[in-house]
């Protein structure tokens, strides 16, 4: 086991490693924009942008760009300084980072408690009326595309300009706070973002369990189980749910992963000062710097969660094993 | 005194996209305490569906129609309650399956699954539970039992699974195991070694049997009553010796000279009954074996038989249109090595020229 992890572990260096290299070459290779320019501004006399290229260090080729900001990285854990404003990336990464966490886990908690109890439902009473409508719901909120259905929560719930000013709407979250700060402000403003992003997930998650329970009911150690005499109850959550539930964390894992490094959409729509509104406005200014670390944090997250998912499944399932 | 099982008349039909399948078709037997007895017929004979039913496990299934009576002490198990016929699976009437490696459930213990067998219906404690697990799992012939509760399924061979299916049939000791088709799934050396526990157990602990198989070889190690069953009847019913001596069903005929024999000369070829079990949707008119009988006469296509006793032996029951002394006939004819054309010629049976439908069903 302990071998295993750390072989994952390298690999999980290798391929962060591969990440940024990739996302240099891009940016370096097929630039969007000078980002010269962009510290500059429109106007700039050339030798401020020929002293501006020196500083940032464009001048250079593109491979002894990466090997400086790989070394910064390594060395001091060092992700550069953003093109435009000069901030540190890192620390920007790091301020950004409670918004964008305390989004993911509670729209994941969201989801979970809607998702599986329908999920179960519908597998149980498979075929019925309530079944279908639960499911026909859900597929709306699967097509749903969550920009889509941010804007019209928007539109109908935000207390400035919903039809029913319930919750508070986008731009609430406080700029200087976090959830250990000031628990009542951000619970509030990311109610509405909670919901929204954890609609799409709990359909999905109430019929992806639907379906796994659905094939583990007719398993035939369920029959045993039947058969034995156990309460019906307890067959399908003891013997049933515990199966079907397994594949579940799989996903989990993986959409933890990728909310973590930020959920663009629903940051973007909501206005939420966290990692994926950070990506989505330092690639529209071609902030390479900033690009980069919010592509090789959420890689992270991913690569890291998925790990924690195959560890987590040694225990889960006993016939799994390293 | 009456039989510890009864079954009587007992239909069940499916109602599927493709129409009514009818799996189970007025089908009666009995098993008395103690006894066993082995229902053998090809897949989908209906002879699962039945066993299913009599645990009250086909009403999980909800297509199933069912009607008729199973009378287990007396009760009629099919107008219980789903908590009373709760109460009696895993406790008085107990089931084990055909494949030992999907039925135990991965991801729990041996012993968990099997302590959880006996506190559904007895009041004691997890140690006392586990004690007696392992006293079952030794009772069995598993080695080191104390040890081998913590293991997984996995852990286990195919043979060993059975064991502890048989372990986890047995552990409250019921008065009826239903085994469906318990050895199907196991290579040759570890059925007999299945057989041979099986038979001993019953003797031990005074269990009745229900033996599903399609083997005939198998309910004649164990069993003491036979009941064939094709299409979702039961074609032929008696003692296993009477069954084995004087079968008087053409279809059993079949089984019989299909199965392998030691005494048989090294050449004689082992012959298949031709074409396959016919669909339970359109099941073919009169008797459901005509298209496949060798013997049958023209009004076999019209006429549905019944289960009739047979005039020397009450208790020996067969369901053929053919009359007493033909059979009898065509028995000693085969029995003699002739092929079906050579004994119906000296039976003096007319080829009625039936075909031999491959697909069967449609035909009649």
């Amino acid at each position: 086991m302990l071998a295993f992890i750390i072989r994952r572990v390298l690999w999980m260096v290798v391929l962060l490693i591969i990440i940024s290299f990739i996302t240099f070459v891009i940016f370096s290779v097929l630039p969007s924009a000078n980002p010269v320019l962009l510290r500059a501004g429109r106007n700039a006399s050339p030798e401020l942008v020929r002293s501006i290229t020196k500083t940032l260090g464009l001048d250079k080729p593109w491979y002894v760009q990466y090997g400086k900001y790989m070394q910064h990285l390594v060395l001091h854990f060092d992700f550069g300084y953003s093109y435009q404003n000069n901030i540190s990336v890192r620390q920007e990464i790091f301020s950004r980072m409670p918004a964008t966490a305390t989004l993911a886990f509670g729209a994941m908690i969201i989801w979970l408690l809607i998702g599986i109890p329908v999920g179960i439902f519908s597998a149980v009473r498979r075929g019925t009326w309530a079944d279908k409508t639960a499911m026909g719901t859900a597929l709306v909120f699967i097509s749903a595309p969550v920009y889509w259905l941010g804007l019209v929560s928007l539109y109908l719930f935000s207390k400035d300009i919903g039809v029913f000013p319930i919750f508070d709407g986008q731009g609430t979250y406080p700029t200087s706070g976090n959830i250990f700060t000031e628990p009542v402000a951000v619970i509030q403003s990311l109610i509405l973002p909670w919901l929204v992003l954890a609609a799409s997930f709990a359909a999905i998650y109430a019929r992806f369990l639907r379906g796994n329970l659905t094939e583990v009911l007719g398993e035939d150690y369920i029959r045993t189980a039947r058969s034995k005499g156990l309460g019906e109850r307890r067959v399908v959550y003891k013997h049933g749910v515990r199966s079907a539930i397994t594949p579940i964390v799989t996903i989990l894992g993986l959409d933890l992963g990728i909310l973590l490094g930020g959920a663009i959409l629903t940051e973007t729509v909501f206005n939420i000062p966290g990692i994926g509104r950070l990506a989505f406005d330092s690639i529209q200014k071609s902030d390479l710097p900033v690009v980069q670390g919010t592509v090789l944090i959420g890689a992270f997250f991913i690569i890291f969660l998925n790990l924690i998912v195959d560890v987590a499944y040694a225990f889960l399932d006993p016939r799994v094993r390293y | 005194m009456a039989p510890l099982l009864e079954v009587r008349d007992l239909t069940v039909t499916f109602d599927t996209e493709d129409g009514l399948v009818q799996a189970v078709d007025r089908v009666s037997y009995t098993v008395e305490s103690g006894k066993a007895l082995g229902i053998v017929g090809e897949s989908g004979s209906g002879k699962s569906v039945s066993s299913l039913t009599v645990m009250g496990l086909t009403r999980f299934f909800r297509n199933a129609q069912i009607s008729g009576e199973v009378l287990f002490e007396g009760r009629d198990l099919l107008k219980a309650s789903d908590d009373e016929i709760r109460d009696l699976r895993g406790n008085k009437i107990s089931m084990i399956f055909q494949d030992p490696l999907s039925s135990l459930h991965p991801f729990y213990k041996i012993g968990d699954q099997l302590v959880e067998a006996i506190r559904a219906h007895r009041d004691v404690s997890r140690a006392q539970a586990l004690d007696r697990s392992v006293e079952m799992l030794g009772l069995v012939g598993i080695p080191e039992p104390r040890r081998r509760v913590d293991s997984y399924p996995h852990e286990f061979s195919g043979g060993m699974r059975q064991r502890v299916m048989i372990a986890m049939g047995l552990i409250n000791d019921p008065k009826l195991l239903i085994a469906d088709e318990p050895t199907t799934a196991l290579d040759v050396t570890v059925q007999a070694q299945i057989l041979d526990l099986i038979e001993r157990l019953q003797h031990e602990l005074e269990t009745a049997i229900v033996l599903i198989t399609h083997d005939l070889g198998v309910v004649a190690e164990v069993t003491d009553e036979i009941a064939v069953m094709y299409a979702g009847r039961v074609v032929e019913r008696g003692a296993k010796d009477a069954i084995f001596a004087a079968p008087r069903h053409p279809y059993t005929w079949g089984l019989l000279r299909s199965i392998p024999r030691l005494d048989q000369a090294r050449g004689d070829e082992l012959l298949p009954i031709p074409g396959r079990p016919p669909s339970l949707i359109n099941r073919p008119h009169g008797c459901a074996f005509h298209p496949r009988c060798p013997y049958v006469q023209p009004d076999h296509m019209r006429v549905v038989p019944s289960l009739q006793p047979l005039p020397d032996d009450a208790a020996h029951e067969v369901a053929c249109l053919l009359a007493e002394p033909q059979r009898v006939a065509l028995w000693d004819a085969l029995k003699a090595g002739a092929t079906p054309e050579e004994a119906r010629e000296q039976a003096g049976v007319t080829s009625a020229g039936a075909p031999v439908v491959a697909e069967g069903g449609q035909a009649g």
